[in-house]
């Protein structure tokens, strides 16, 4: 059946979760953080004890939980039997982004352009992924990325003999090369196939997952257990000053590829990792 | 441990060693960098005496009414590395940022008997309580990446390089290839 929904509706929505998601670390973000501190001693532990404690003190006094409010990343499924009264879907976001990061006191981080780099003063464009799916509601996830660990991500476009061990040994280069500078303890998303300019996406995508989910398919469930555990050894540890926990998790996304391609990007997300859902 | 024991040199660091540190220090990042430098290149001033000052690698949240500072967390050091070496060589004698420097801002460090600090990046809320002003200096314009005095109590940082040059993170790197 179709639904008539506001514009102001969608913005109002997007006030609010821009400036929940900034001082509220997900549950799965913060029971692994407390759960791999047990296994950490000296230097290590105290960062941890530190990384609770600040959400602790941003949740209840809603301060931002990094002075990094990101670039505001948002992954809309949008319902087709959707008709939105007002303005479009982008600008009935980005008007809910400029709204929230100028109300609620969040970093402004844009520049308009790359090179002249003056800053838009509200945040704004946001990247807004749309997904068309069945039904008549609107799903809106917010991923605020930090710049500095989306300054370690990389992405390449392998031959298909690499083959997993190339892809493997990619995903350890960009996470030894970059990672200590990227805020760990990290959670690592890896796009796979696709094409150059999907496998980012996918790669940034798979950040959304909970932590201590499970790949739906058991090959890529393994892989990730595998990449982990490899990433772990390198002896990064919490903010590169060494230690058993470099990642709390490692996700992966696929997609089917062309013939002669084996696209692989790797997307870094920081230990404080806001993310938070709403559905309309 | 106040700014003031560190620079007169009557406390000696040692990289590894956890502190919690007490005095002014200068807000700086990216642009800001790139502003000072080339104003030091043309005029030679700068909007803050360098000479013995310390710099904190970070942009703050704005504060809310009534607060002092946002959240206000360091950022990544290593994109200053370009311009490090000549603001050591003007006298700035502390670093305050996040994670791995270069070889050349290491020899800087050493050749000006110099410090870099390193605070938890992504811990703003908890490190906002340790700062007790903030005073707009200069670049207005530029938002989150002006420059703010602020007067720090006990912030906790771990030194990863000394005036000797000894690298933190150098080490930590050094076991892993030895295993």
């Amino acid at each position: 059946m179709k639904r008539i929904i506001k514009s102001e509706i969608i913005s109002n929505a997007v006030e609010k979760l821009c400036a929940d998601a900034n001082y509220v670390l997900p549950s799965d973000v913060l029971k692994s953080l407390k759960e791999n501190s047990e296994k950490e001693t000296g230097s290590s532990k105290e960062i941890f004890d530190e990384i609770v404690k600040n959400a602790e003190i941003a949740e209840t006094e809603k301060i931002p939980l990094c002075q990094d409010t990101g670039t505001a990343n948002f992954f809309v499924k949008f319902g087709k039997d959707v008709v939105i009264d007002g303005s479009n879907i982008y600008d009935a976001v980005n008007k809910g982004v400029s709204e929230s990061y100028k109300n609620n006191y969040l970093r402004k981080s844009i520049v308009s352009d790359p090179i002249e780099r003056k800053n838009t003063d509200d945040n704004t464009p946001a990247n807004i992924y749309i997904d068309v799916v069945d039904g008549n509601n609107i799903e809106i996830t917010f991923l605020p990325k930090g710049g500095g660990s989306e300054n370690a991500s990389s992405l390449k476009m392998l031959e298909p003999s690499a083959g997993w061990s190339g892809i493997k040994s990619f995903v350890l280069d960009a996470v030894k090369e970059k990672g200590a500078n990227a805020c760990p303890p990290l959670i690592i998303g890896v796009g796979i196939g696709g094409d150059f300019a999907s496998v980012g996406y996918m790669a940034k995508e798979a950040l959304l997952r909970e932590i201590g989910s499970q790949n739906s398919n058991p090959y890529y469930s393994d892989k990730e257990k595998e990449l982990l555990a490899e990433i772990n050894k390198l002896n990064i540890g919490a903010m590169g000053l060494g230690g058993s926990t470099t990642a709390l998790a490692v996700f992966i996304n696929v997609k089917p590829c062309h013939i002669a391609s084996l696209p692989v990007a790797v997307n870094i997300q920081c230990h404080s990792c806001r993310r938070k859902t709403i559905k309309i | 441990m106040n700014i003031q024991e560190i620079i007169s040199d009557t406390v000696k660091l040692k990289a590894g060693q956890r502190i919690l540190l007490s005095g002014t220090i200068y807000t700086a990042r990216d642009a800001a960098h790139e502003r000072i430098v080339k104003m030091l290149d043309e005029c030679g001033k700068v909007p803050f005496e360098l000479k013995n000052s310390a710099i904190y690698y970070c942009g703050p949240t704005p504060a809310k009414p009534g607060e002092i500072i946002g959240a206000c967390g360091p950022t990544t050091s290593a994109r200053m590395d370009v311009f490090t070496p000549k603001m050591l060589d003007e006298g700035v004698k502390i670093l305050i940022g996040k994670g791995v420097r270069s070889k050349n801002v290491c020899d800087s460090i050493k050749k000006n008997k110099a410090v870099y600090m390193a605070a938890t990046g992504g811990v703003a809320a908890l490190l906002s309580k340790t700062v007790k002003s903030c005073e707009l200096i200069a670049f207005g314009d530029l938002g989150p990446e002006a420059i703010y005095k602020l007067e720090i109590e006990n912030m906790p940082l771990i030194v990863a390089i000394d005036s000797e040059g000894n690298d933190i993170f150098k080490k930590i790197e050094d076991e892993k290839v030895r295993g």
